[in-house]
């Protein structure tokens, strides 16, 4: 039988992504200050996996298990996040310039974090993520209440007016702190602009649990996400609960953004990008968006963060920084090629 | 014999009432549209069946209140193709008429081979194979019309509500689509409730016609007793002539002339 469709990829595809995503995984690990032979990085996980002793000097040893690596994969968790709650955002919003960061989460996490830095001594310095976390959510509760509550009716604009609200508010709150604390702004905008560095194993641990499960829950909804592109109105006469179905991946989205961002900091413009060069390249079905979001989101946070590390070496560049001098470009790009904004 | 039932239905929006008392029966296998000014609430009282817009009063199929009914069920009982369906930007047609199969299947599910085997049908009925691979967003507005009755009919529920289907349409799809919508009704005993705003199309297809002005239903029948010249000038405040011919009356404005 006949079906032409744009719901499955042929095998190759995901055999060439998981390729791609072992040969960016490598890379990650082997360049930097030290570059270690991707080869002998293979034999020193399996010496390490299966026995046996690699030929890799201790300190090549501990560059590779206590630095690179958890910094790559975190790259890879947070990247593969960011870029499926922007496509997930994008899908149920029905609006492509929709980011992960739409209902408030970033200035929350801010202010979380601010309020972290300024309000705790050294040793509390471990609070701040968690900070970060609480701050997202209670953006995103805020916003979501006052969405559907303040301005009646089941339209997803309502959300987004918000959003921009409540990011507002919160930001100005950000500001009157810092400047009644303006001695440890530096330290603010280091968290601001995200950073994948400081972080060991620990972090990596902490968030994966979250992103994978908000990953698996949106993966579940990607049918879904491609009825709600007929509209609100039609969808619903679908059969489609409208409302709930939007809310549940709302929360995904948001949950796994929260978890991201709680110990990056503010990485922008990768829920962008990343889905916009995809549907470029293989249409706007949410069924394989979707999942290609999360291979090459990852993908491309772990090359971003290469890139932030060698192009002004031994000086780092924030990864944050490097993810908007990319995407602020494209994303007039997309501004511009996209009817009124829209994708209806 | 199975019938949609609706009972002093009423719509407010905005604290103003849109849709007054309105009572309407339709059988399996009948058309009613309805007619009426801009205004009148036509298209807010297709909503309401649809469950679009919140309304009170009763609507019932048989026994079944559908109003206790979750989205996913009552779209298996009603289909809705709205005046000018959204049709998204790089999807094709298959995965479009596709879609109508969601009312089938829970929420988290995907299509099984049935439901692309029932997608496949009603593509070939409809004679749309040959758009199958075609971008949605690239059709024209009878393709559109079409491929957007073929979502409704993947629904399979046997009442299909459509909003203005001929509107943007020149006469030869017009036809067509009107054509398609009364074969199909009378093959699958679909109760079908359309508006409409050309008056003489409108009096055409239908079994029945429901004049419906500032929310209320006015007149109601077949298209020789509601399409008079006394109800449009009452109710479209239009001077119009209606000459009766073989396939229905005729509505024709009086051009005013300067003396």
């Amino acid at each position: 039988m006949r079906t032409a469709t744009a719901r499955a990829l042929p095998r190759w595809v995901w055999l060439f992504s998981a390729v791609a995503v072992l040969v960016t995984l490598t890379l990650g690990v082997s360049i930097g200050a030290v570059n270690v032979a991707p080869l002998a990085i293979w034999s020193e996980i399996a010496s390490k996996v299966f026995g046996g002793s690699a030929n890799l000097t201790p300190a090549e040893s501990t560059i590779i298990w206590q630095l690179r690596l958890p910094r790559v994969l975190l790259a890879l968790v947070v990247g593969a996040m960011l870029a499926s709650a922007g496509c997930a955002y994008q899908g149920t919003f029905r609006n492509p310039l929709a980011d992960p960061y739409l209902l408030g989460v970033s200035a929350g996490a801010g202010l979380g974090a601010t309020i972290a830095i300024f309000y705790s001594n050294g040793q509390l310095r471990f609070l701040l993520p968690i900070a970060a976390f609480i701050g997202a959510l209670t953006a995103v509760f805020l916003t979501y209440s006052l969405g559907r509550s303040a301005i009646a009716g089941r339209s997803s604009t309502a959300l987004v007016l918000a959003g921009v609200a409540v990011a507002s508010l919160l930001t100005a709150i950000q500001t009157l702190l810092q400047q009644q604390n303006t001695d440890k702004i530096r330290e603010v905008y280091s968290w601001v602009l995200g950073r994948l560095s400081t972080s060991g194993w620990g972090d990596l641990l902490i968030i994966t649990p979250y992103v994978a499960i908000c990953i698996l829950v949106l993966l579940r909804y990607r049918r879904v996400l491609d009825v709600f592109a007929v509209g609100d109105e039609e969808a619903l006469t679908m059969g489609l609960p409208v409302g709930r179905a939007r809310g549940a991946i709302i929360v995904a989205a948001s949950l796994g953004t929260a978890a991201a961002v709680s110990v990056t900091g503010l990485i922008g413009f990768v829920g962008i990008i990343v889905p916009h060069i995809l549907r470029l390249l293989v249409g706007n079905s949410y069924r394989i968006l979707l999942p290609l979001s999360v291979v090459y989101g990852g993908i491309f946070l772990v090359l971003a963060d290469i890139f932030a590390r060698t192009a002004l070496a031994p000086q780092e560049i924030s990864i944050g920084v490097v993810t908007a001098l990319l995407g602020a470009p494209f994303f007039l790009f997309v501004l511009g090629s996209s009817k009124n904004g829209s994708i209806s | 014999m199975t019938q949609l039932n609706v009972r002093g239905l009423r719509v407010t929006l905005d604290r103003k009432e849109i849709i007054k008392d309105i009572e309407l029966s339709v059988a399996l296998g009948e058309w009613v549209c309805i007619i009426g000014p801009n205004g009148a609430g036509k298209s807010s009282f297709l909503k309401a069946l649809a469950g679009i817009v919140d309304s009170s009063g009763e609507i019932f199929i048989d026994q079944t209140d559908l109003r206790q009914l979750s989205e996913r069920d009552r779209a298996c009982w009603v289909a809705y193709v709205a005046q000018e369906p959204i049709m998204p930007v790089g999807m094709k047609v298959f995965d479009y008429v596709l879609l109508g199969r969601t009312a089938h299947l829970k929420m988290l599910a995907t299509e099984s081979p049935k439901d692309l085997e029932i997608a496949h049908f009603v593509i070939n009925e409809l004679d749309l194979a040959e758009f199958i691979d075609r971008d949605v967003a690239t059709l024209s507005g009878g393709e559109r019309q079409r491929v957007a009755i073929a979502r409704a009919l993947t629904q399979a529920s046997p009442i299909v509500l459509l909003d203005e289907p001929t509107t943007a349409l020149d006469v030869g799809y017009q036809q067509e689509v009107l054509e398609l919508i009364d074969r199909l009704r009378m093959e699958k005993k679909i109760a079908v409730i359309t508006t409409m705003h050309d008056l003489t199309i409108s009096g055409l297809y239908p079994d029945r016609l429901l004049l419906l002005a500032h929310g209320e239903i006015v007149e109601s029948g077949t298209a020789e007793t509601v399409l008079t010249s006394e109800n449009i000038a009452k109710y479209y405040q239009a001077n119009v002539s209606v000459v009766l011919h073989e396939s229905g009356p005729v509505v024709i404005p009086d051009r005013k002339r300067k003396v």
